[in-house]
């Protein structure tokens, strides 16, 4: 596509996403349409880790945890807004990066994988048994109605779905930077061959360290985000391998390494769970959850690049 | 316990040492060898000891199909898809298993092995014990097959080099099916075993599996003698950290040395890559 008619389509795009709940005044759509957001914003920030860097991380959901913990703890115990909780909760995790960060990039593959699930497992279990903390019973964010945007509380969805729409172009923003940036250079010859980069004298393990603290920071942002929203939060809910894997699993229905990937792959992932759930769910079966391991196979076989290979082959042959 | 891991482990190792896959379905494989158990002795009554054969022979059949059906379209695709497709697969078991048998605990009561002894002093379930001396027989005969048999060797060499494999007249489609096979009966015999003293429900598997996967690091991925020691570690710590620091954070205790070993040889113990 030419440059200006990319630029008119992403306008046009954008303007339909800003109308949308004007549009839509019913809590339940704004409600999808802000999990799409959540979860797309999520699957980008593990992307610029795993998508470009190569490192596939299987323990992100100790970022998010460590974003809504960090914020809902501080408004607890010191009053102090969200958004200064969100900023403090993206810099700890940045910090609990670098630390996880230094052992494990020493690992490779499936090796770096395992050691990421099993930091999750670590995180997890410690929160669990952490009472100060919650616990296992997790911790309710105290209601505030004022109103006001500081207590980052609202009665009406249309304030969310405006602060996750500026969350997830926040993290496609930065993805886009990254992407053409010297760093997303080194990135990606980081990915393709690790023993190549350092040959040509990148600095593996600053590097990846750096991808890392980007993609912590952001996941991070999107659990603050998460605490505000449900307004409940526990070791289950914010820290567990399930969501750490459906982050990842986003992005690769979508498209690993690409910038529009996870959008794409939260927007089908997330309706489709709903329309399982909805329609199959409730009877205690787990029918849902039988349909959805089903099409993860599918997808792993017949489109292991997601659904952005698919999108590139097809313009390959047209154009 | 030490045993039983290691004997769940040593599955996951052989598969993965043999195509470099991780099977993220291995807890789920050890739940179906748990249900079958339990069902062989809800129906037919027969008890976990008599049934393990049929188990390990079900599960067999288990592994070659998903083999088959899904992992042979995955071999040349990139590592995520492989992960996918078996955490897919994971999904797939376990709320197959909830569907069909709902979210109930299941027990086997009055198996033929029960009750205690006592050595000096210090009570040991009999169950228990069985289930370690069985696996560590099963694991004694899957050394055996793999480092003598003919057939074994020829595993061996299809994990070493695939190509070169081939080219001696090995067919590596069959080794790796046969692999499949193998480490899916391994842990079927875990599972009829582990069936003697727990219980038995949809999610069991979860928490095995977590710990097959830092055993089969920790022994090196690939190395099956190594998995045996590194599951003995991983039960002597489990016991220990539960004992000397808090039940609840046993399985911290498990993962954090796992991470300081990998730190220190990151192959893992007895790795060769």
């Amino acid at each position: 596509m030419p440059r200006p008619l990319t630029l008119t389509a992403g306008l046009v795009a954008l303007a339909l996403l800003l109308a949308f709940p004007l549009v839509f005044t019913l809590p339940y759509p704004r409600d999808v349409m802000i999990r799409i957001f959540l979860y797309a914003m999520l699957a980008a920030a593990w992307n610029v880790l795993a998508g470009y860097c190569g490192q596939i991380s299987l323990g992100h959901a100790v970022f998010f945890g460590t974003g809504a913990y960090t914020s809902t703890v501080l408004v607890k115990t010191l009053g102090l807004t969200p958004w200064a909780g969100m900023l403090a909760g993206a810099a700890l995790a940045v910090a609990l990066s670098q630390l996880i960060g230094y052992p494990v990039f020493r690992l490779r593959g499936h090796y770096f994988a395992i050691a990421t699930i099993a930091v999750g497992e670590i995180v997890q279990t410690l929160m669990i048994n952490w009472d100060w903390a919650g616990g296992a019973r997790g911790l309710f964010i105290p209601i505030d109605r004022t109103g006001s945007l500081l207590a980052f509380q609202f009665r009406d969805k249309q304030v969310y779905y405006y602060i996750a729409l500026g969350i997830l172009l926040l993290a496609l923003w930065v993805t886009r930077r990254i992407e053409r940036s010297r760093t997303g250079y080194y990135f990606r010859a980081i990915r393709e061959d690790q023993d190549a980069a350092a040959s040509l004298g990148i600095p593996v393990a600053r590097f990846k360290q750096r991808a890392m603290a980007v993609s912590a920071a952001l996941t991070a942002l999107g659990g603050t985000f998460y605490a505000q929203y449900i307004l409940f939060i526990d070791p289950e809910s914010v820290l567990p391998l399930s969501l750490s894997i459906l982050i990842c699993l986003i992005a690769v229905l979508g498209g690993v390494g690409t910038l529009w990937g996870p959008l794409i792959g939260a927007a089908i992932l997330v309706p489709l769970g709903e329309a399982t759930r909805i329609y199959l769910g409730g009877t205690g079966k787990a029918i849902d959850l039988l349909i959805y391991g089903f099409l993860i196979m599918v997808i792993s076989v017949v489109q292991p690049g997601g659904i952005m290979a698919l999108a590139q082959r097809g313009r390959r042959r047209t154009g | 316990m030490g045993f039983v891991y290691a004997l769940i482990a040593a599955g996951l190792s052989l598969i993965f040492g043999l195509m470099e896959i991780v099977n993220f379905a291995h807890g789920e494989f050890l739940m179906l060898a748990m249900f079958s158990t339990y069902w062989a002795w809800a129906l037919w009554r027969l008890d976990p000891a008599v049934s393990l054969p049929l188990t390990a022979a079900a599960m067999f059949l288990l592994g070659f199909a998903t083999y088959h059906g899904l992992i042979r379209w995955v071999l040349g695709a990139p590592m995520l898809a492989q992960i996918f497709a078996t955490f897919g697969l994971a999904i797939f078991l376990r709320s197959a298993a909830q569907a069909i048998w709902g979210v109930d605990f299941h027990l086997v009561k009055d198996p033929v092995v029960q009750g205690r002894i006592s050595l000096g002093g210090l009570f040991i379930g009999l169950p228990q014990l069985v289930a370690s001396v069985g696996a560590l027989l099963a694991f004694v005969f899957l050394n055996w097959f793999i480092s003598r048999t003919e057939t074994g060797l020829a595993l061996q060499a299809t994990a070493q080099d695939r190509q070169a494999a081939s080219l001696m007249g090995i067919d590596t489609e069959r080794m790796f099916a046969l692999g499949w096979g193998i480490g899916a009966a391994c842990v079927g015999v875990a599972g009829a075993l582990l069936t003697i003293f727990f219980y038995v429900f949809p999610d069991v598997g979860a928490s095995f599996a977590l710990l097959a996967y830092v055993t089969v690091a920790l022994g090196g991925f690939g190395n099956v003698p190594g998995t045996l020691v590194a599951g003995v570690v991983v039960g002597l710590i489990e016991v220990l950290g539960g004992l000397l620091i808090a039940p609840a954070l046993k399985y911290v205790a498990v993962f954090v040395l796992y991470l300081l070993v990998v730190l220190w040889r990151p192959q893992g113990l007895f790795g060769r890559f």
